[in-house]
């Protein structure tokens, strides 16, 4: 393991100053526990949630509040106990700055658990540990937050596990401060991946300059004898840490774009995820805490935190001592793809992994921004080989076409290029747009096409019913026709005439039953028939109409009854 | 309330650095082109840059935009400081008047200005002159040491208002280097113009060959401070060198001159470093900037050997302004992820 393996580094990324020795001069601290706690109950991007308790009900830290109602499910759980006072929509850490749905709930001190049985990964099956990942409420916390239960059950052939600890932004060091105190955790839950996805092996990914969290991995990795293991440091830029980057870097791959690592046998979790993990199949307990690297220049004593879910953002920054007239800014997650919040008054959740109380020479407000030089700085920092300059020329001009034909969809939205952009051109800001607009764009094409479809059918079937109702019409003067002859030829008994109705009536019915047995046709295929038989009937009408003029004499007697 | 979207850091090198950056990488070159051609040259740098200040306020006043901000970047004072370099020291003052006017007012802001002319200004105005006044743009001065002395501040301010200098200009003047060599029509071997020719230097062209070195400097320092790439310096020499090498026969009468003087003399590195590289009229892409850097050198080693004008930079670069957009489009890189 010693041995230095294969990288493959990344052409093109940054190499942004760290600022992570700030928040590391400490161990991992944990807060009093908070009077109220703000829980949101949906993952990021939803907006529902199924409620399990109502306001007013006694609850026990790790029990269950509310489940999601789109696929996949996320769970979220109490993180002490107390009773809920209130549900609520509520101002949450989001990029979108709109309220989600959460459950305040009342600590009532005693912190008391509801724990579900714990559970030995080397004896019960895959399944069982599936569904404790999921009855947890595990979802990536390096990350979006997308439940670990659905991204593990899309893994199709796993051949290779990757474990992310690069932690590539700057200011952010929960997973370096986890790593140092709790490798052993971290291990054991890799250990429970390894158990369940049974890969040819398993690569720990961790930029260099990491020295503390490296040893204390390697140790837990050496304890825990499992030769699929590898540590595998990679060199320190951004973004060593992306999914796509990190599995470049470490195997080579590169995964095509639309498609997910999941499909192609290679699942990649980040360090608190598998802590987290450990936690839930070990000790039964659900997410319920996280760490979170508070940090900036703004704060006197910035460092790591264990805290509950729905602690106050204020409590935190008040231990962390802030200075309210330095600071500029506040920033949930990194200063390049952390989101600007408006103030403090809003919960930790599940994807807060730091916090930035910055100042103006920390990180200063962008001057505008200027015309685009077309320097190609963004381009030979952009980790998809984009070219953000023409991506930002087509963008600005609305050209959605083109912003697709460069591939603006394979933009992760990582900031490389804003970043050194001498133009200070907010790019991402427009990229983003741009495919807020696309996405609307191809909604409304989908509409249309859809309504479009629905129209035809319509008219179609309308011709249809209109052409069934004149051959009907046909038919019955034919009938009486046969009728009038008959009576006056006094010929056939009357029996017969029943009995050849009664055939009639056999047969259409017959005929009838072989339709509804022929397997359902699509609306374009009843579309095409329709327009087929209203066609035909068209041109025999014509060819008619035709024969009827060529001879004069012969007076057309087929098209009078036309309505 | 909308909140700045991410990110929320820079690098910290803006537009007015770069370009402040790319000024002081031109003071070694400048320093030996004042050196070897005398006060001429720093008439020339003074005169061009207010006028391209003056200009570029001037024009951004007319547009209604905020004059100071766009001031600031600084390109324009590039622009007329590249101009300055490019002209005959012994130009009058209308000379820089006329080429600033089409720099600055036709060829940047007539197309939208900074980001969006597609022609080098300084180019363009450097063409427009050549064009137009083409004794007075070929009129080159001598380099110290091919003449006595260089002339005295008075008679280069004279010279700059019009006037005659107290020798009479010819005294300073005459063709240059690859003027002369081009001149010699098979009549000499490499070898024997060399030791002939007065205008020879150590290597290449005298004093040239000095410039050159200076602005190579300027060049490599801002490559070390990655304020420009690798790609289209590289592309220039490399494909200037590698044509000049299959003209140069080893020296017959027929030659077109080695590799070493046309890296050396005239523009070359001026045109590497500082003009081919301006990112607006340049290729974008990694791949094009490759393609646009041998096509400016090749088209440089072609001009200079085959028509009658005595560098063809300007020229070279603005054919190459010129094939941009194509270049763009076939040279997208590859997306990570796809195939292609
Ligand atoms: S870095 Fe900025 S100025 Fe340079 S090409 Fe990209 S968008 Fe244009
Ligand atoms: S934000 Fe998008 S375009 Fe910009 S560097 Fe990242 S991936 Fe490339």
């Amino acid at each position: 393991m010693n041995a230095k393996s294969k990288t493959w580094p990344l052409p093109n990324a940054i190499h942004p100053p760290a600022h992570k020795a700030q928040s590391l001069r400490e161990a991992i601290r944990t807060l009093p526990l908070p009077e109220r706690l703000i829980i949101p109950l949906t993952q990021p991007g939803h907006h529902d949630a199924k409620l399990c308790v109502q306001v007013g009900d006694e609850v026990l830290k790790g029990q269950l509040l509310a489940r999601g109602t789109v696929q996949p499910e996320s769970l979220c759980h109490a993180s002490s106990s107390g009773t809920v006072v209130d549900i609520a929509w509520l101002p949450v850490p989001n990029a979108s700055g709109l309220p989600e749905l959460c459950a305040v709930l009342e600590t009532d001190g005693r912190d008391e658990w509801h724990r579900l049985p714990s559970l030995d990964p080397s004896t019960v099956d895959a399944a069982t540990l599936l569904e404790r990942i999921a009855e947890a409420g595990i979802g990536g916390l390096g990350g979006a937050g997308y439940p670990t239960a659905a991204k593990l059950s899309a893994l199709r052939e796993p051949h290779t596990l990757i474990i992310n600890a690069c932690e590539c932004e700057p200011f952010i060091t929960a997973d370096e401060a986890l790593l140092r105190e709790r490798a052993d955790e971290v291990v054991a839950g890799i250990g429970v991946l390894l158990r369940m996805t049974e890969p040819t092996r398993c690569l720990i990914g961790i930029e260099e300059g990491k020295p503390q969290a490296l040893s204390a991995l390697r140790t837990a990795v050496d304890a825990c004898n499992d030769s699929r293991i590898e540590i595998v440091v990679v060199p320190a830029c951004y973004p060593s840490g992306g999914e796509r980057q990190l599995i470049y870097q470490l195997t080579g791959i590169e995964i095509a774009a639309g498609r997910y690592p999941v499909e192609q046998g290679i699942l990649c979790q980040n360090v608190g995820t598998c802590h987290a993990i450990a936690r839930a199949v070990l000790h039964g307990e659900a997410l319920v805490s996280r760490i979170v690297t508070v940090t900036g220049a703004a704060l006197q004593k910035p460092g790591n935190f264990e805290v509950l879910i729905g602690t106050p953002l204020a409590s935190l920054l008040d231990v962390c001592e802030l200075d309210g007239a330095k600071l500029s800014r506040l920033i949930q997650g990194g200063p390049l793809m952390g989101v600007q919040l408006p103030h403090a008054d809003l919960p930790v959740r599940k994807t807060s992994n730091c916090f930035i109380a910055t100042t103006e020479g920390e990180l200063p407000t962008p001057p505008p921004a200027r015309e685009c030089i077309r320097c190609g700085m963004c381009s030979a920092a952009c980790p998809a080989f984009l070219l953000p300059q023409q991506l930002y020329a087509y963008a600005r001009v609305r050209d959605l076409e083109q912003t697709e034909r460069h591939n603006l969809w394979d933009c992760i939205e990582c900031g490389a290029c804003a970043y050194v952009c001498p133009s200070h051109i907010p790019l991402v800001q427009y990229f983003r747009a741009a495919k807020g607009e696309l996405s609307d764009f191809h909604a409304k094409q989908a509409m249309a096409a859809h309504s479009r479809v629905r129209f035809e059918f319509h008219q179609a079937r309308k011709l249809e019913e209109r052409e069934q109702e004149e051959q009907r019409r046909r038919e019955r003067a034919a009938l009486l026709k046969q009728k009038q002859d008959a009576a006056a030829a006094a010929g056939p008994s009357a029996q017969d005439a029943v009995a050849a109705a009664l055939a009639r009536v056999q047969a259409k019915k017959a005929a009838q039953q072989q339709e509804s047995a022929a397997p359902q046709p699509t609306p374009q295929e009843v579309i095409q028939a329709a327009l087929a038989r209203v066609n035909a009937k068209k041109a025999a009408r014509k060819a008619a109409e035709r024969a009827a003029q060529q001879g004069e004499a012969s007076k057309p007697d087929a098209d009078d009854d036309k309505s | 309330m909308t909140l700045p979207s991410s990110p929320h850091g820079h690098r910290g090198l803006s537009v007015s650095q770069v370009m402040r950056l790319v000024l002081l990488a031109l003071v070694p070159g400048a320093t030996a082109l004042i050196h070897f051609f005398g006060w001429g040259v720093l008439l020339n740098l003074v005169w061009l840059s207010a006028l391209a200040v003056g200009f570029e306020a001037l024009v951004l006043r007319k547009r209604k935009l905020p004059v100071a901000f766009h001031l600031r970047d600084c390109s324009a004072l590039l622009t007329g400081i590249l101009l300055a370099l490019a002209l005959p020291p012994t130009a009058p003052w209308w000379l820089g008047l006329c080429g600033i006017f089409f720099a600055i007012v036709v060829a940047k802001h007539c197309y939208g200005g900074l980001g969006h002319n597609p022609f080098n200004p300084a180019m363009v105005g450097y063409a427009v002159l050549l064009v137009a006044f083409p004794l007075e743009m070929t009129r080159w001065s001598l380099p110290l040491g091919a003449v006595p002395a260089l002339p005295t501040f008075w008679d280069s301010l004279a010279t700059f208002f019009g006037g005659e200098p107290f020798f009479g200009i010819d005294t300073y003047t005459g063709a240059t280097l690859l003027d002369s060599f081009r001149q010699r029509e098979g009549a000499q071997l490499v070898s024997e113009f060399r030791a002939a020719s007065p205008l020879s230097g150590n290597f290449a062209a005298l004093g040239w060959e000095w410039v050159n070195l200076g602005f190579l400097m300027g060049g490599a320092w801002l490559l070390y401070k990655r304020v420009i790439g690798w790609h289209i310096p590289a592309a220039f020499l490399g494909a200037l060198a590698l044509c000049s090498a299959f003209g140069w026969d080893g020296g017959s009468s027929s030659s077109l001159g080695s590799p070493l003087m046309h890296l050396f003399s005239g523009a070359t590195m001026l045109g590497a470093f500082f003009i081919a590289t301006d990112p607006v009229t340049a290729s974008t892409t990694p791949r094009g900037r490759l393609i646009y850097g041998a096509l400016i050198g090749t088209l440089v080693f072609v001009l200079r050997s085959f028509s009658d004008y005595p560098d063809g930079l300007a020229f070279a670069v603005l054919l190459g302004n010129l094939a941009v957009p194509l270049i763009d489009r076939y040279t997208v890189p590859r997306t990570f992820g796809h195939s292609k």
